[in-house]
């Protein structure tokens, strides 16, 4: 009962941040209003018993993530995004999309009705000892490729920014 | 009345415990200042408030009301919304993670005397709020989000001296998380878990009683990076005076200022209860049980007891002042860094020596499980 009322609140919480982040023309609105999403996700995985998930979402999405982005925004000082005027052709796409999304959502709801209470998985999927034994267990394959991968965009990050610094000190403006 | 009581009563009884722990928590917040302010005034050969009562000790109440009733001002061309936003984001960021706070051991009470038979099955009552299975990363990303608080105060404030205040705040926050993060997985592996409770239980067991021995480097670093999480001395530059008038804060006036005042200070305590819990025992007083057993009082101090309950919160209480001490006398002592060497500081010699300490415990925890 509790937790069907909480549900609610935060879903409409998360729905209404995220329109209003696609909404607002202002991009520090915008990227507030994501962090609200992610926060409000946040909250409904904590109320689905899956403390560690809720805990990775704020850390990564909303401490990390976000407050680069809200940096780049104040760094570039931007201002409202002007109306642009001709889009028309993108409301066909858009709403082709928007109908797929519902069909799927739709498709997910009937499935879980007519798989009934069966499909419940216990309790401990979201604590950190079973997400733990999991990831360095049975998959960890992937979790060692992900490493990979993003060792590989660490290096190539630095890499680009060694070599603006080599044409910036070969172009004479080396002053900090 | 007696079903109502019975659905009710859970929630009452957490009720109960956070207003305790927030009253705890904002008397200790507010008398850290005027303790700030009177030692300082030792320090630097100066008496300090000494006009509000005896010794002062009502001035935080005065420096409270007057914050009250100072005038509302919000700045022509600020952003309205967030302007307002931002010391809310902060100080509720900063008090959140009041609710993983250890104070203390379970002690065991009888509640019989509960009408309606509300207190039976109750035997235990732990001196924390929720125990969270992932207490650890649970404080840590809500100190993450606090950040937004000082940015996007610095953004919409629309000066300059917020915005480069702003921007300095979050750029050493982040960088200094990422150290603060690596000095705490020592603890973690060592304990092997991320609930604050289940730390201090495993410090207990293990022979060391404080993790500060085996993990000297990490509490070093730990110490450190949590200097510039909380913006203070020598780590103070969002709000460098000679360069930035007041930083981040320099347009809020009035109840607005105030609340980004105790969330600093609340952040101060939020990092002085991590390094307690996490390096110093958290409320464990080595010995005590030992020595309630020889002196034959066991039944009034023994494990459990609220003897020992109440001893070991008043051992928290004392590492915890401690802390908040050597906080002010840093700040009664050193100088600020500069920019560029606070970030090269941070980046550059503190988060490798944090990983090959991480490293380091990995290789020993490894032989040693063997």
């Amino acid at each position: 009962m509790m937790v069907t009322v909480l549900f609610y609140l935060l879903a409409g919480l998360a729905i209404g941040c995220a329109i209003s982040c696609v909404y607002h023309r202002n991009p520090l609105y915008s990227a507030v209003s994501l962090i609200g999403v992610f926060i409000s996700l946040a909250c409904i995985y904590l109320t689905l018993a899956a403390p560690f998930i809720a805990v990775s979402q704020i850390l990564v999405y909303a401490g990390a993530i976000m407050v680069l982005v809200i940096f780049v925004i104040m760094l570039l000082n931007m201002d409202e995004e002007p109306r642009p005027d001709n889009l028309k052709y993108l409301i066909g796409v858009g709403g082709g999309l928007g109908a797929l999304l519902i069909a799927q959502a739709l498709y997910v709801f009937y499935a879980v009705n007519k798989a009934g209470s069966a499909s419940v998985v216990t309790t401990a999927a979201g604590q950190t000892k079973s997400i733990g034994l999991a990831m360095y267990t049975k998959y960890l394959l992937p979790v060692e490729i992900v490493g990979v991968l993003l060792l590989m965009a660490i290096v190539g990050a630095m890499i680009m920014s060694r070599r603006f610094r080599a044409e910036r000190d070969a172009a004479g403006e080396n002053g900090e | 009345m007696e079903p109502i009581l019975k659905t009710i009563f859970p929630f009452l009884a957490i009720g109960v415990g956070i207003g305790a722990a927030f009253g705890v928590v904002m008397m200790i917040v507010a008398y850290t200042v005027l303790a700030e302010r009177k030692v300082l005034g030792w320090i630097q050969g100066r008496i300090g408030p000494n006009r509000v009562g005896p010794w002062g000790v009502l001035q935080p109440f005065a420096d409270l009301f007057k914050f009250i009733f100072k005038e509302e001002i919000a700045p022509d061309k600020s952003t309205k919304f967030i302007f307002y936003l931002a010391p809310v984001v902060a100080v509720s960021c900063a008090l959140m993670p009041m609710i993983v706070y250890p104070f203390g051991p379970e002690v065991a009470v009888n509640l019989d005397f509960l009408p309606y038979g509300l207190g039976a099955g109750i035997t235990k009552i732990p001196l924390t709020i929720a125990k969270l299975d992932v207490g650890v990363l649970f404080v840590l990303a809500i100190t993450s989000v606090g950040v937004y608080g000082i940015a996007l105060a610095g953004w919409s404030s629309n000066s300059k001296y917020s915005l480069m205040g702003g921007l300095r705040s979050s750029a050493q926050m982040i960088s200094y998380e990422l150290a603060m993060g690596a000095s705490i997985i020592g603890v973690v592996i060592l304990a092997g878990s991320l609930d604050l409770t289940e730390i201090i239980h495993a410090q207990i067991r293990s022979p060391f009683k404080w993790y500060i021995i085996p993990q000297f480097v990490g509490f070093i670093i730990f110490l450190i990076a949590a200097f510039a999480e909380t913006n203070r001395v020598p780590f103070d530059l969002p709000e460098a005076e000679t360069e930035l008038v007041a930083g981040f804060h320099t347009e809020y006036s009035a109840l607005k200022f105030a609340l980004f005042f105790m969330a600093e200070y609340i952040n101060m305590f939020t990092v002085s209860v991590m390094a307690v819990t996490l390096f110093l025992g958290g409320w464990y007083i080595p010995g005590l049980d030992l020595l309630a057993r020889t002196i034959g009082m066991q039944a009034w101090f023994g494990v459990g007891t609220i003897g020992y309950g109440l001893i070991s919160v008043g051992g928290f209480l004392l590492k915890l002042f401690a802390f908040l001490f050597f906080y002010i006398w840093v700040r009664g002592t050193l100088p600020r860094f500069r920019f560029d060497q606070l970030m090269n500081f941070g980046w550059k010699f503190l988060l490798p020596v944090a990983l090959s300490n991480v490293i380091l415990t990995v290789i020993v925890v490894f032989f040693l499980n063997r």
